[in-house]
């Protein structure tokens, strides 16, 4: 108890001193507002990419929809904070985002998540067209024009906040018996049922689980972004969430961290590269993925228990 | 006179026009060490498959007598099964390969426990409180199969035998009334097939419950079990005491060949 307090106390210092340093990097005008955008962005990525990876890397189901999921937050925040243009207004939005994605991701999944591979990325990937294309033709959306002039109620330090609260839940959902269950199915699903472990609700859980984390980047997105259109949430959307999933290492939330900033990193050099940008881009995922067939991180996690450990074996060793 | 605890009438399994299991009858009783043989092909993990859910019988009535009375196990799904308190092992070993030691068998307890799902995600000492009892009941487990060395490591790292091992292991952790071993001895030297001999007496003895094995080893086989069922292009060719089977004219036909009946 004693020590797991001590592990649960270096995280929180972690995410408090990384806060501070960007506050401080801000408050001294290190930080411009050019790469606030590369922060904020890279942020909502991790929230974003973690719930993606929790159902690809954690369940092994292929998902190719998170996009359509991300959709709804960012909407419902749309809808709701240009009504209610206030902090409060916008943690209702976000809670109302993360319910109807969460009751989406019930719908799809029950069918689909019978299926498996290729198959149950092309059936998610059509769920996502369905929820754009709904967008798309609601007139309570605006229709393919979107939102625009959304209330600026998220700053940097929401995002961050809550990068931290999704990653801590999602991270704490592994590392539990529900956790494990999800695992069992991506290993081996016969011996997972004739383990009493209920594969397709364990998938369908983490499959939901990972749908609300998506609205709660989307709520994000919309509510810093400012404007938003159908055509932010197409197929290219997931799989730019997916590709930082698959950079970082399946399996590993570290990674995804490590993968989302050094795509947003590199993006954001790369602005000055006019054209050449995309092409320098795709030569990077490329060499990556040749050097690095299963991630930078592959399915490695930092984690400060291990440290220790391995630092006591060493003195013990000397 | 008890019931048996389980009780199969008249599987039967079509595969298209092929009958692997037909119209087969059998049944276990409480705390029993039974042994299903037969040459290759004869339908025993089929039997196996049909009686864990795995594959759905074609017709025929599994039933499962419980401490409410009897259950009927026919067309559930095998997560069911397993948790009425049907377990089994593979006969290619079907571990959670990358996952450790501990977590292959506290998967198994997945079931036995129960936290609040806002108590796992925001680690209340509820969280801690269940994840601590878990983990003590799996280290005893692994303790008594001598497996605590090796609880830290991914189930792909281990050696063969002690694979098939952590597989015995991880069935027993769903705490079932009948363990169903398909060849657990496969691929082991004599030296290996005798510790899992001992290993069989020994689970029959410390856990009460009822073990069904699949076995080519005779040696193995006629050692531990108390019944035996033979089988033979799916269907019953015999049941009896190990040295009744042994004389059995039909046994030895159908393993040593002779001349076809018909």
């Amino acid at each position: 108890m004693k020590a797991n307090l001590k592990y649960n106390l270096a995280w929180l210092a972690l995410m408090v001193a990384v806060f501070v340093l960007i506050d401080a990097c801000e408050f001294f005008g290190i930080i411009n507002s050019f790469i606030e955008n590369m922060l904020v962005t890279i942020g909502i990525n991790i929230i974003l990419a973690t719930g993606l990876n929790l159902i690809i890397g954690f369940s092994g189901q292929f998902s190719l929809g998170h996009a359509g999921f991300m959709a709804i937050g960012a909407y419902a925040t749309g809808i709701i904070t240009q009504n209610i243009a206030t902090p409060l207004g916008f943690y209702l939005s976000m809670v109302v985002g993360i319910a109807i994605a969460m009751v989406a991701a019930l719908i799809v999944g029950i069918p689909t998540l019978r299926l498996h591979g290729d198959y149950l990325a092309i059936a998610t990937m059509g769920a996502a067209e369905i929820i754009r294309i709904l967008i798309n033709n609601f007139k309570i959306t605006n229709g393919a024009a979107g939102l625009f002039n959304i209330p600026p109620l998220v700053t940097w330090a929401t995002v961050y906040v809550l990068m931290c609260l999704t990653t801590i839940m999602t991270v704490n959902f592994i590392h539990s018996r529900r956790g494990r269950a999800v695992m069992a199915v991506r290993e081996d699903e016969i011996a997972a049922e004739a383990m009493g472990i209920n594969t397709t609700r364990w998938k369908l859980v983490a499959f939901v689980f990972g749908a609300g984390t998506a609205a709660i980047g989307g709520s994000l997105h919309a509510a810093y972004i400012q404007t938003i259109a159908p055509g932010d949430f197409n197929i290219m959307a997931s799989i730019a969430i997916l590709i930082i999933v698959v950079l970082g290492g399946v399996g590993s939330i570290t990674g995804t961290f490590v993968a989302a900033i050094v795509l947003g990193a590199l993006d954001t050099i790369l602005q000055n590269f006019g054209t050449l940008r995309m092409i320098i881009y795709s030569l990077a995922l490329i060499l990556i993925m040749i050097f690095k067939p299963a991630g930078l991180l592959g399915n490695w996690e930092f984690s400060f228990k291990r440290l220790s450990q391995s630092r006591k074996k060493a003195t013990v060793h000397d | 006179m008890t019931s048996p605890l389980l009780n199969a009438q008249q599987l039967v399994k079509n595969f298209g026009g092929l009958t692997a299991v037909a119209n087969v009858s059998v049944h276990f009783n409480q705390n029993e060490l039974v042994g299903l043989i037969g040459p290759n092909d004869a339908g025993k993990t089929t039997l196996f498959n049909l009686l864990t859910g795995e594959t759905p019988v074609t017709s025929g009535a599994i039933t499962l007598s419980t401490d409410q009375g009897v259950q009927s196990l026919t067309g559930k799904r095998p997560t069911a099964i397993a948790q009425a308190g049907l377990s089994r092992t593979f006969q290619n070993i079907r571990l959670f390969k990358t996952l450790s030691v501990l977590d292959n068998v506290r998967i198994a307890m997945t079931n036995h426990y129960h936290d609040g799902f806002f108590s796992s995600i925001f680690r209340t000492p509820k969280y801690y409180q269940t994840e601590a009892a878990m983990t003590t009941a799996a280290q005893e487990l692994l303790a008594f199969f001598n497996l605590t060395d090796v609880a830290n490591q991914p189930a792909k790292n281990l050696p063969y035998g002690t694979q098939r091992r952590l597989e015995i292991v991880r069935a027993l952790a769903t705490k079932p009334k009948i363990l169903f071993l398909d060849e657990p001895a496969a691929g082991m030297n004599p030296e290996e097939t005798a510790d899992l001999t001992r290993l069989i007496r020994q689970i029959q003895h410390d856990f009460h419950i009822t073990v069904v094995l699949i076995e080519h080893d005779m040696s193995l086989v006629m050692s531990v079990v108390e019944r035996l069922y033979v089988l033979n292009h799916g269907a019953l060719l015999a049941e009896g005491t190990p040295s009744e089977i042994q004389q059995n004219p039909a046994v030895i036909k159908a393993y040593l060949g002779g001349e076809p009946s018909c």
